[in-house]
């Protein structure tokens, strides 16, 4: 965390006012809304998905791609991606996107 | 303790307050309606982030975001606030300051530089090239059979004025070594965990040299929208979205290919002339994907639409490749059984969207109407897409039903 300095604030403000790129140097992402599909497991997905991208990734995937596909999927995350999935929990994650999707 | 971004966000509502109170706030995002993508599960809400007009919400985090089709048919050029956005991570810079901003050059080079913005402007007058931005897996929705990954309509592409500096003259600033063979780029977006492995591409030396590769500082006559790579991002034209790296802050010639994630797992076609496999199947060998395939659309009428029967009919589209240039349009309204030929409009260069028109008459009832692009290097639009296991290239012939009466 930094703290602004009055500087920084009055520079912002000035260009504010004259009309200028005012928010040129910060950026606000709308919070999120997409939320998992409810089925058994879906507390597996939050946990375990939610890290590192939002629920929409998996609510936009073509419907009923099947068991290998979402096996194939979680299995990237960990292995490709670096996910701190337990192993345990692999098969659990993809039988709820299997089922639920 | 207040972070500094809350700060001045909180400083800017104030002022942009009294100015006249412009919504300009992350807050003000909604979706309030929704889009619907014709493939199955194809509902997406219509979104609106800061600078941005109402855009297809494909995902939140990271965000991807797609253009609405009709915006094509407003003009040539693709507004920045209706661009369509793409991240791969979710670390995405939401706090860059301009004046500190620095663009690292090493690697194999006899210099090592450090460019601000300034510097970089300075170092060449600025050029400016039209060109298409179009993303690897745009259309990949459509695709049957369907695969994972972005599920996306034709909307993300975009067609915008690039105002930069050649990467040419950034590496000759450095002074490239004998011995190079690529050159990779790296921007300020990353990954939420150090485990995953951080978004960099790379391009042949010889490619990269080739005065046409830009770091594009502007773009339709303003800075960068921020979801579309400011202060800058590469600018590769003819070739697909993966290589235009946003937020641009590294640049390393190499000696040897760049040999991460993102180029020899990810971003790869099947190495045969289609580009394709049999449907569902793996491909042997792959390469990099590269330059875009020639592509045209109607945007005039829309799919579903009514039209007035035995008029004329005047249709309107764009038409696009890699480079060579679109030689010519042709459009049919009998599903493809015979051809007209369509006017060509305005050249912007041999990158960009090229406009078409023509006119048809219909009789009473549904038609199917195609089009289909010829480019100057003779290649067209298959009748039957090709698959691919990414979905990537998509470039069939588009049919468009509507209905006279």
């Amino acid at each position: 965390m930094k703290f602004v300095s009055i500087k920084v604030l009055v520079v912002a403000a000035a260009a504010m006012l004259a009309g200028g790129y005012a928010l040129a140097d910060s950026y606000e992402l709308p919070d999120e809304t997409a939320e998992f599909r409810p089925g058994p497991g879906v507390e597996l997905a939050q946990t375990n998905c939610t890290a590192c991208h939002s629920a929409d990734y998996i609510n936009t995937q073509p419907p009923r791609m099947g068991a290998s596909f979402w096996e194939a999927e979680v299995k990237k995350m960990k292995k490709t991606y670096g996910a701190p999935i337990e192993d345990a929990d692999l098969k659990g994650i993809a039988d709820y996107l299997s089922a639920t999707y | 303790m207040i972070s500094r971004r809350l700060m001045l966000k909180t400083a800017g509502s104030a002022a942009l307050g009294a100015a006249g109170g412009l919504a300009f706030s992350g807050l003000a995002a909604r979706a309030a309606e929704i889009a619907t993508l014709p493939f199955a599960n194809g509902e997406r809400p219509l979104v609106k982030y800061p600078g941005k007009r109402a855009l297809i919400g494909q995902t939140a985090r990271p965000p991807q975001l797609e253009t609405p089709f009709s915006v094509f048919n407003e003009g040539l050029i693709t507004p920045n606030d209706a661009f369509f956005v793409r991240y791969h991570l979710s670390d995405v810079p939401l706090d860059i300051d301009p004046a500190a901003y620095r663009i690292e050059v090493k690697g194999l080079v006899e210099k090592p530089v450090s460019l601000s913005l300034d510097a970089l402007k300075s170092l060449h007058d600025p050029v400016e090239m039209v060109a298409v931005h179009q993303c690897s897996g745009n259309s990949r929705g459509f695709f049957e059979p369907r695969m994972g990954g972005g599920q996306l309509g034709n909307g993300a592409m975009g067609n915008a004025r690039w105002k930069g500096v050649p990467l040419k003259a950034v590496l000759d600033k450095a002074g490239v070594k004998p011995g190079a063979v690529q050159v990779s780029f790296g921007g300020l977006d990353g990954p939420p965990l150090a485990e995953t492995p951080d978004f960099a591409k790379a391009l042949d030396i010889d490619h990269a040299r080739d005065g046409e590769v830009m770091i594009a500082y502007a773009m339709n006559g303003e800075d960068l929208p921020w979801l579309n790579g400011f202060p800058v991002r590469l600018v590769v034209p003819g070739w697909y979205g993966t290589y235009w790296v946003k937020h641009l802050n590294e640049i390393t010639v190499l000696d040897k290919p760049l040999d991460n994630f993102w180029m020899k797992t990810a971003y790869r076609i099947p190495d045969n002339d289609c580009a394709c496999t049999e449907p569902g199947k793996p491909a042997e060998k792959t390469v990099p994907i590269n330059r875009f395939k020639v592509r045209s659309f109607i945007t005039s009428v829309m799919e579903g639409d009514k039209v007035q029967a035995e008029a004329p009919l005047k249709l309107r589209g764009i038409a696009f490749d890699g480079g060579s240039g679109i030689k010519e349009v042709a459009v049919s309204s009998d599903g493809g059984k015979t051809w007209q030929p369509t006017a060509l409009g305005e050249d912007l260069g041999k990158y960009s969207f090229r406009e078409w028109t023509a006119t048809v008459k219909l009789a009473k009832g549904e038609h199917e109407l195609r089009v289909r692009a010829t480019s100057n290097e003779g290649k067209t639009q298959p009748e039957k897409q090709p698959w691919n296991p990414s979905g990537y290239m998509r470039n069939v012939i588009e049919t468009t039903r509507v209905v006279a009466a």
